[in-house]
């Protein structure tokens, strides 16, 4: 299908109805993933190592597994050892290997929270008793938490044989696993031409992505290895996969459905429990369920990275930058895979500029092993630039909007990490935040005004979409995508609007993996876009399918049938004096025209378009407790072209919010053993309803044509700037250059006092 | 050990059942009357994803004995409706698309009913505070808010 142009041609796409699964989901109805059992579950539990780093020196189970009620322990001996060649096999990043350790810890556990063993009882109560019957003993080993003394000499090391790629050969064993670089130019030599140069020191701490549904699952194996799991995650595809290589099945044996997903940001594109019910129900013969507590959420699933960075940026007086570069370290926490890698690419991704320079290293360390949130790296190095490029504007007297404009990336731009930009709606969305009134609204004491920018990739990818004809006319959607924000809704408007039906009459459903082709996980900000396309495809088809019947029927050849509204009509009066027929009535005969109406389209989807955004933050800071109030936030952002603009609004409100919360509150502390601090969510601050005010969603429309209606990828994008949008608020209200997350209160008052 | 016989209200039915003594209410309405829509974010009231009311107070049920619940109404998420006819706080939510994955909607719906039960005409921070202890961390609450001030202008008949 070709790009459709004309916004004014569509009928369903950009209204806003009442989402399919709605009812379900505020009637208590739908069920996510510790909503199932079977007959017969038992209760799975995990024991976890309370130390950062140790030795696994014996795990005696047998009194464990005398307590009556008690069906199954496994441990380590349970998981085959998995080759290096097959970690090699995986899927892009992913090293089973690791995953392998990280799901039962093999020889060592590397993170206070690290599984051991699991047990299956009777009872929770049953489970727990037999969990604490499980004597461990360790050799308690030195760890380290943060990423810099990780990297120091003499630091613990966590795996022996961690040979670091991208850079020499250290000769001795390192934390560090990988370091990356992406250039253009000479960032050197384009800082020296400079009138003005700015540099700085920022750092993050690790933020989760806090997700209110914990982990869930349940598994069932039969004695014939076929085996059933159902758990809330962002792959159905990708659990069947991870849990096939780690405990070597087969993957035809391995049936998984998608449970309604309590949120995941990232955070369940990976497996923790789901190996250890299956192989606990292997063992057990009986079905089993896990469901982690919140502690368990916060010590053993993955936040993001903490990092430190270095940026430096250099403009003539004119604003024009001449020369950038970014040096920064992340938290890979205990198996290497920080977002390094994105979050140099996506750095400085929002200019277009001829001398830059973006490094980073990939470290290891005594923390839970880090997990995507929402565009993995990008907030972290656009804390650094955004924050780099509001002191460089205060430097050159520039307004901080007129100097992103000067240096915009647009078509044509060059990015450091490779591609030339197509059409991309930067320019927009600055035009968008400078018209909006927030940009010029006046300011009372001790408040202040900040700006910052992000930029996020989006990801195509596989995806796979069927849509049925009913024998009423009704349509039938599968796709193979988790809906964690309301993408059932847009699948259906994307199908009603090809089909030329009412979205009412489309009905779709998220396919366990025997009932649809293999489709990538929900992430990176790929549904609408990805199984959106397949979904058109596979409508579009149908659409050829049922202008066939018709002519038919019609007994005219079907080039002479167009689709119009729901309906086939002769295409011209040549074509003959038919009357329209409805879809309805297609159907109805379709058993005496060639049976069933339907197909399915699996692709790989290419032409994700890039999304950018601008938000805009009026903050009060107390001046007596240093105490940050977000009065005001509009998040300005290219959307390509929104399906849903309701859903759309919400993914950019989210994503603001939860940059909110990282730049304010949120944060890993540790104690001095190297155990979390505040695995709780009273501790751990997320916020809440009344820490906020309205945050204001401005959609600009610069559609990607490589998507028949439009659309880019919404969902990763707005967490990108709030991080810098709320320090640079910060800076504006109180003078003083925050350069370290979160800005809490004491934080910010030490600042004050010191300047 | 041996269970104890609970005789409650829950949703307007008659209900009975037997926990142990340690239980909390909110796996006695999950695990033993199946009622699954209440959900536990944390176990230890800090997220509301549980919220009841317990004869009519807004109580988080992971912090309440199921014994607690003797002798006692019991109101939950699967109790909201009239039937087949949505309360004007779900018919406002899906309106609002105040949900995105729906996990912390159960919880929101019981606390708004209860904020709106006790206050008809909430300002904006009222709302704000009240629903403070529900977490929902995909929709960064503005158009839960919204649906909560709409909802209650549609209670007191200003839409009509
Ligand atoms: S589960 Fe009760 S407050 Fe979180
Ligand atoms: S909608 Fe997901 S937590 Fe509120």
């Amino acid at each position: 299908m070709n790009f459709v142009a004309n916004k004014s041609d569509l009928k369903v796409v950009g209204t806003r109805p009442v989402r399919p699964d709605g009812i379900d989901k505020v009637t208590g109805k739908a069920l996510f993933g510790a909503d199932l059992t079977m007959a017969g579950t038992l209760v799975g539990k995990v024991v976890r190592s309370p130390h950062a780093h140790a030795r696994i020196v014996s795990i005696d189970t047998s009194k464990a597994a005398a307590l009556p009620g008690v069906k199954a322990i496994i441990t380590t001996a349970d998981f085959p050892e998995i080759s290096s060649e097959v970690a090699a096999a995986g899927d892009g990043a992913v090293n089973f290997r690791h995953m392998a350790h990280n799901v039962m810890a093999r020889d060592k556990v590397l993170y206070e929270g690290h599984a051991v063993a699991a047990v299956a009882a009777m009872s929770s109560a049953i489970a727990d008793a037999a969990a604490a019957l499980i004597e461990i003993t360790y050799e308690v080993l030195p760890f380290v938490i943060d990423v810099e003394a990780a990297m120091a000499d003499g630091a613990p090391i966590l795996h022996d044989d961690l040979v670091p790629s991208g850079m020499a050969n250290p000769g001795k064993p390192t934390n560090i696993a990988k370091r990356v670089e992406f250039k253009l130019g000479d960032a050197e030599a384009g800082l020296a031409e400079a009138d003005v140069v700015v540099e700085g020191r920022y750092e993050t701490t690790a933020v989760h992505q806090g997700y209110i549904e914990p982990h869930a699952v349940i598994a069932s194996v039969n004695p014939d290895g076929q085996t059933q799991i159902f758990a809330s995650s962002q792959g159905q595809f990708m659990i069947r996969q991870y849990v096939s290589k780690i405990l070597n099945m087969d993957i035809a044996n391995i049936r998984v459905t998608p449970a309604e997903i309590g949120g995941g940001f990232g955070g369940k594109t990976l497996v923790y429990l789901e190996p250890l019910a299956v192989a606990l129900s292997r063992k057990a013969g009986k079905p089993v369920k896990m469901v982690m507590t919140r502690d368990e959420v916060f010590r053993a699933s993955g936040p993001t990275s903490g990092g430190v960075m270095t940026v430096k940026i250099g403009a003539k007086k004119d604003g024009t930058i001449t020369g950038a570069t970014i040096d920064i370290a992340l938290q890979a926490g205990a198996f290497p895979g920080s977002p390094v890698a994105p979050a140099c690419m996506c750095a400085f991704a929002c200019y277009d500029l001829k001398n830059v320079r973006a490094s980073g290293y990939d470290v290891v360390s005594n923390r839970s092993k880090i997990a995507a949130y929402r565009a993995p790296g990008a907030p972290i190095s656009a804390f650094g630039v955004e924050s780099a490029m509001d002191e460089l504007a205060t430097k050159l007297g520039m307004d901080a909007i007129a100097l992103r404009e000067k240096n915009a990336a647009k078509a044509g731009t060059k990015a450091a990490y490779g591609p030339v930009f197509p059409e991309i709606g930067f320019e927009q969305v600055l035009a968008a935040a400078k018209s909006h009134p927030h940009w010029t609204a006046p300011l009372g004491k001790n408040q202040g005004r900040g700006l910052a920018t992000g930029f996020w990739f989006n990801i195509g990818g596989d995806s796979s979409a069927s849509v049925f004809i009913n024998e009423d006319g009704t349509v039938s959607v599968v796709s193979g995508s988790p809906d964690i924000g309301g993408s059932r809704a847009s699948m259906a408007m994307m199908a009603a609007e090809v089909l030329g039906v009412p979205y009412e009459k489309v009905r779709p459903i998220v396919g366990d993996t025997a009932q649809i082709g293999i489709t990538g996980m929900t992430g990176g900000s790929r549904v609408t876009f990805a199984t959106g396309m397949a979904t058109v495809q596979a409508a579009e088809k149908v659409v050829d399918e049922l202008k066939k019947r018709a002519a038919m029927i019609w007994d005219i050849s079907p080039d002479a049938v167009d689709w119009k509204d729901g309906e086939a009509v002769p295409a011209g009066a040549n074509a003959g004096g038919f009357d329209p027929m409805p879809l309805a009535a297609i159907a109805a005969k379709a058993g005496k025209t060639g049976g069933p109406i339907g197909t399915e389209v699996s692709i790989n989807a290419q032409g994700a378009g890039a999304g950018f955004g601008a938000h805009i933050c009026d903050v009060e800071v107390d001046p007596e407790t240093g105490f940050v109030k977000v009065l005001r936030y509009t998040a300005v952002q290219d959307v390509g072209r929104a399906i849903h603009p309701s859903y759309v609004e919400g993914q950019i409100q989210g994503g603001a919010v939860q940059g909110i919360g990282w730049a304010l509150n949120e944060e890993y502390l540790y104690d001095k053993k190297g155990r979390m601090d505040n695995s709780g969510f009273l501790d751990y601050r997320v916020p809440v309803a009344s820490d906020l005010p309205m945050i204001e969603a401005v959609l600009v429309e610069v559609p990607n044509k490589r998507h028949p209606f439009g659309v880019r990828g919404v969902g990763e994008v707005p967490i990108v700037p709030p991080l810098a949008a709320v320090a640079n608020a910060v800076k504006a209200a109180t003078g003083v250059r925050m350069m370290s997350l979160p800005m809490s209160p004491p934080k910010i008052l030490a600042a004050m006092d010191k300047a | 050990m041996s269970k104890i016989h609970v005789t409650t209200t829950v949703n307007g039915e008659p209900a009975e059942f037997l926990c142990e003594a340690q239980e909390s209410l909110l796996d006695v309405l999950r695990d033993q009357l199946k009622l699954t829509g209440s959900k536990e974010g944390c176990g230890s009231g800090d997220c509301g994803a549980c919220s009841i009311t317990l004869d009519g107070r807004l109580v988080c049920s992971c912090l309440v004995l199921g014994v607690e619940a003797e002798g006692k109404t019991i109101g939950t998420v699967e109790g909201i409706a009239n039937g087949d006819t949505l309360h004007p706080v779900q018919v406002k939510f899906l309106e609002h698309a105040a949900l995105q994955c729906g996990f912390c909607t159960p919880g929101l719906l019981v606390a708004t009913k209860a904020l709106l039960d006790a206050n008809p005409n909430p300002t904006e921070t009222e709302a704000r505070f009240w629903l403070a202890g529900n977490l929902c961390r995909c929709t960064g609450y503005d158009k839960i808010i919204r649906a909560v001030m709409d909802a209650a202008a549609e209670m007191r008949g200003e839409h009509a």
